[in-house]
């Protein structure tokens, strides 16, 4: 296919015209374009609450807000962007996206129920923004009991909103099981798909069986405080620690629904952008299986100091080192890909090694927390903090945008930028460890998080975070900058800017409607860079 | 910046803190290992693999069981020690010695109380002997809080509905900070106190003279005493800003307006009901949020932090 024929075929895009033809949708890269559009902007306010908050903590003592505020601030950044942007990002975005086109299908198998999906995400917003308006929310992301019951501020609407996605987010897994089930390509079986798919995969599985418990922990809550129902209130004879255990069995799970499709990513950049086979495809297939079967089994080790029994706080300790090893044997896999390949560093493969970089610092810092004795001292500080966002934002969000430029092409028929490209990833590189890197040295000196005001020796370390999250915010504005830049500017893409080997670079740039002129058939695997000779079409 | 202590962890000062410090860094040098292991591996295949022209065909190799059975197990060992490792000293955390002298602590928003066997209580300062394993009975008022020592390498939950125990063994005199680490509302960060420990005999005088009697005081500097030591000064300013209570700068003889309509003349007996039944007249524009002091302070020490307030003129 050469790029004249890209530039006169019907793309999705431009066919059906008007609004309506947009809101009603079904197919599955429109209502990925939709997602996205949501997704970047909770990404935008979720930051600029980040913002405000790193700008408070420059000095101890009030300064920009009040404690009341602030405490507002830390609950909607964490809100915001688990509920909003991670957890739909790139599943119901990039993955809604790329998934029927890497299956060789012409959508996902229940195009309604997708749209449906996008409708719910879009009143679970809604309801997150009311929330905001009526007085916002200070209980922290993870809404603990009895706080979350006492609180003036409107818990209510905000854990409804959470209630309300995660019925998106289930809808999503389900469709994307079955998508992957019965959609596939001739020819194209279960270790001929992309590791993306797998990880999708194994993502939806647990987003099937871990958010009904969400659910039903945030419905619990919504019941405690609007009918008194004494489950979780000591007051009435409830138990809070309870509610620890529930909100922990979905959250730790859905840590690896963050996680799971950020590696995938990775799997797909490495390969592609070493051109080179993939290193143990099948260890790393399993590895996000043998993630998700572990990550239901961890959850107390949130709670290593809330008195739960010590033989409770051993099991948990144990499991949790059992699920890092998968995690390490993925970055091995991906180091042993990029051996004797041929590297290119455009811009999606400087974000995956930036993942590889971050999230090993995010993983080696796990172990930290897993020591039973070393927690004590570390858990619920600034160590946790930048753990925590070293494997979110240096694994997830950098896979995430690593996706984005990978696929950005595809999705646009548009090239953005490669120089600006490639500034803005050294700015958010940079700037992400001189914010995050400083918040471990806090932790491990005796900061605790979630601190409106501090004790004068932390300012140091404080300030210097401030001045890094300045660097990653203008990493990102640059970055929205180029990408809208090149939707009206950019230069056409042709089919396979990468000289990738999976069904998406087939078609042109952007897909027509149903993706594929004829279903495709499959006749090599998804990363034989050693048998096929495959050209890039810029 | 705090100099002292090493570049990660703070000064250790109880029993079990070089045990803790001994595996962190133990987990620091295997993690910097790695680290350097995966970086400098992914700079030398950047380098030496990077693109040169045309990609052609490329090494089909996707598998090296030796390899593969080598950063599996590796690792697994020494996670597993870790484990075992941490687990060891978490055990003696929460095994508390028999002969522990038990001080039962209350958080509350946001103070800490601190209630010794001879029948002393302190807010905000736990004042312990060096060298005697100090057992804590501890449980909470309202929400969840948790007692968190960095120096000691201490943390544990504070409960409203259960006691939780932890136990520490200071090994040098000095004040070290407490500090509140689980979020517990508007001010969790300043619930702030100090572990002040002691030599034997100053700890026995110090019982014996009973702390917070105000001997040798006039009553205003005693209640500027308490004012600071039962953590008034968490809600209540003395400058004339408000806080999460008003500001006690001006407040006597005035009048105040309050929540549920009218007024009332800021008298001793209005101070004296609003410390021992704070939720009977609020404050216009304030929260129900401060808790009694009846049983925390004396009538003497009450008498002393009116005297206190009184002297703040506007």
């Amino acid at each position: 296919m050469n790029n004249n024929e890209t530039a006169n075929s019907i793309s999705f895009l431009s066919e059906p015209k008007g609004l309506k033809s947009w809101l009603f949708t079904l197919d599955h890269k429109r209502i990925g374009i939709l997602y996205l559009g949501g997704i970047m902007f909770s990404f935008i306010l979720g930051g600029v609450f980040a913002m405000l908050i790193r700008l408070e903590l420059l000095r101890p003592g009030p300064d920009l807000v009040s404690a009341d505020t602030y405490n507002q601030l830390f609950t909607l950044h964490g809100a915001v962007m688990i509920f909003l942007f991670i957890i739909p990002g790139v599943p119901a975005a990039l993955g809604n996206f790329v998934l029927p086109l890497m299956l060789g299908a012409k959508d996902v198998a229940f195009p309604r129920l997708n749209l449906a999906s996008w409708y719910i995400y879009v009143v679970g917003a809604a309801f997150a923004l009311y929330s905001l308006h009526s007085g916002a929310v200070d209980t922290g992301w993870t809404f603990y009991t009895p706080y979350s019951v006492q609180t003036q501020t409107s818990v209510v609407s905000m854990t409804l909103a959470a209630f309300i996605l995660g019925f998106s987010s289930i809808f999503t897994g389900l469709n994307f099981i079955v998508t992957i089930h019965k959609l596939r390509a001739p020819g194209q079986t279960w270790f001929k798909l992309p590791l993306f798919v797998w990880a999708l995969y194994a993502t939806a599985i647990i987003q099937v069986l871990a958010t009904p418990v969400l659910g039903i922990t945030l419905l619990l809550l919504i019941l405690e405080r609007l009918f008194g129902i004494g489950i979780f209130d000591p007051a009435m004879g409830g138990d809070p620690v309870l509610y620890q255990h529930f909100f922990w069995f979905y959250s730790h799970p859905a840590v690896y629904i963050m996680i799971l499709p950020g590696m995938g990513i990775i799997s797909e950049l490495i390969s592609v952008f070493s051109h080179k086979k993939i290193f143990g495809y099948k260890a790393i297939a399993f590895s996000s299986f043998g993630i998700a079967l572990v990550s239901f089994l961890v959850w107390g080790h949130h709670m290593f100091v809330s008195g739960q029994s010590e033989i409770a706080a051993m099991i948990f300790s144990f499991l949790t080192f059992l699920v890092g090893i998968p995690s390490g044997i993925k970055v091995f896999n991906w180091l042993s890909t990029m051996y004797k390949g041929s590297i290119s560093l455009e811009t999606p493969m400087l974000y995956a090694l930036s993942f590889l970089v971050l999230f090993t610092i995010g993983g080696l810092t796990g172990i930290f927390l897993g020591a039973l004795s070393v927690d004590v001292h570390l858990h619920d500080t600034y160590f946790v903090v930048a753990h925590f966002h070293y494997v979110m934002m240096g694994g997830t969000v950098m896979a995430f945008l690593g996706g984005l430029h990978y696929w950005w092409p595809k999705m646009f028929g548009k090239l953005y930028s490669s120089l600006w490209s490639k500034i803005s990833v050294a700015l958010i590189f940079i700037g992400f460890n001189v914010t995050f890197f400083s918040q471990f040295i806090l932790g491990t000196k005796g900061m605790p998080r979630r601190y409106y005001n501090y004790l004068d020796q932390f300012q140091p370390l404080h300030a210097f975070s401030t001045v890094g999250s300045w660097i990653l915010g203008l990493g990102f504005l640059i970055m929205f900058v180029y990408l809208i830049h090149s939707l009206f500017r950019g230069r056409r893409s042709g089919p396979n800017p990468w000289g990738a080997l999976t069904f998406e670079w087939t078609t042109p740039s952007p897909p027509p409607t149903y993706n594929f002129k004829e279903t495709p058939r499959l006749t090599h695997g998804p990363y034989d860079f050693d048998k096929i000779a495959v050209e890039e079409t810029k | 910046m705090d100099t002292t202590g090493t570049l990660f962890m703070p000064p250790g000062q109880s029993t079990l803190s070089g045990e803790v410090d001994s595996l962190f860094y133990f987990i620091f040098y295997m993690s910097v290992f790695f680290f350097v292991l995966i970086v400098a591996g992914t700079i030398i295949f950047v380098y030496r693999y990077r693109r040169r022209g045309k990609a052609g065909l490329t090494s089909g190799v996707s598998h090296n069981t030796t390899l593969e059975v080598t950063w599996t197990v590796i690792p697994l060992i020494l996670v597993l020690i870790i484990f075992v490792w941490g687990f060891k000293t978490y055990m003696r955390m929460n095994v508390v010695p028999k002969d522990a002298i038990e001080i039962k602590v209350t958080g509350q928003k946001w103070f800490w109380s601190f209630d010794y066997p001879e029948g002393a209580t302190t807010v905000n300062e736990l004042v312990v002997p060096v060298d005697k394993p100090i057992k804590l009975l501890m449980s909470s008022k309202d929400v969840i809080h948790s007692f968190f020592v960095p120096a000691f390498r201490m943390k544990m939950d504070v409960l409203p509905n259960r006691y939780t125990i932890t136990w520490f063994e200071a090994i040098g005199a000095g004040n070290y900070d407490l500090l509140c680490a689980e979020y517990c509302g508007k001010g969790h960060s300043e619930m702030l106190g100090k572990v002040k420990v002691v030599s034997d005999r100053e700890y026995a005088e110090w019982l014996e003279k009973g702390p917070g009697t105000g001997e040798g005081l006039n009553p205003v500097d005693f209640g500027a005493q308490l004012y600071k030591s039962k953590a008034c000064f968490t809600c209540h300013s003395v400058d004339g800003t408000p806080n999460i209570g008003p500001s006690f700068k001006g407040v006597y003889g005035h009048k105040a307006s309050l929540e549920k309509g009218g007024e009332t003349a800021v008298d001793e007996n209005y101070l004296r009901e609003s410390i021992l039944d704070p939720q009977a007249k609020i404050v216009a524009g304030y929260q129900p949020v401060m808790p009694t002091y009846q049983g925390v302070l004396k009538d003497k020490q009450i008498d002393a932090l009116i005297a206190y307030i009184k002297s703040l003129k506007e």
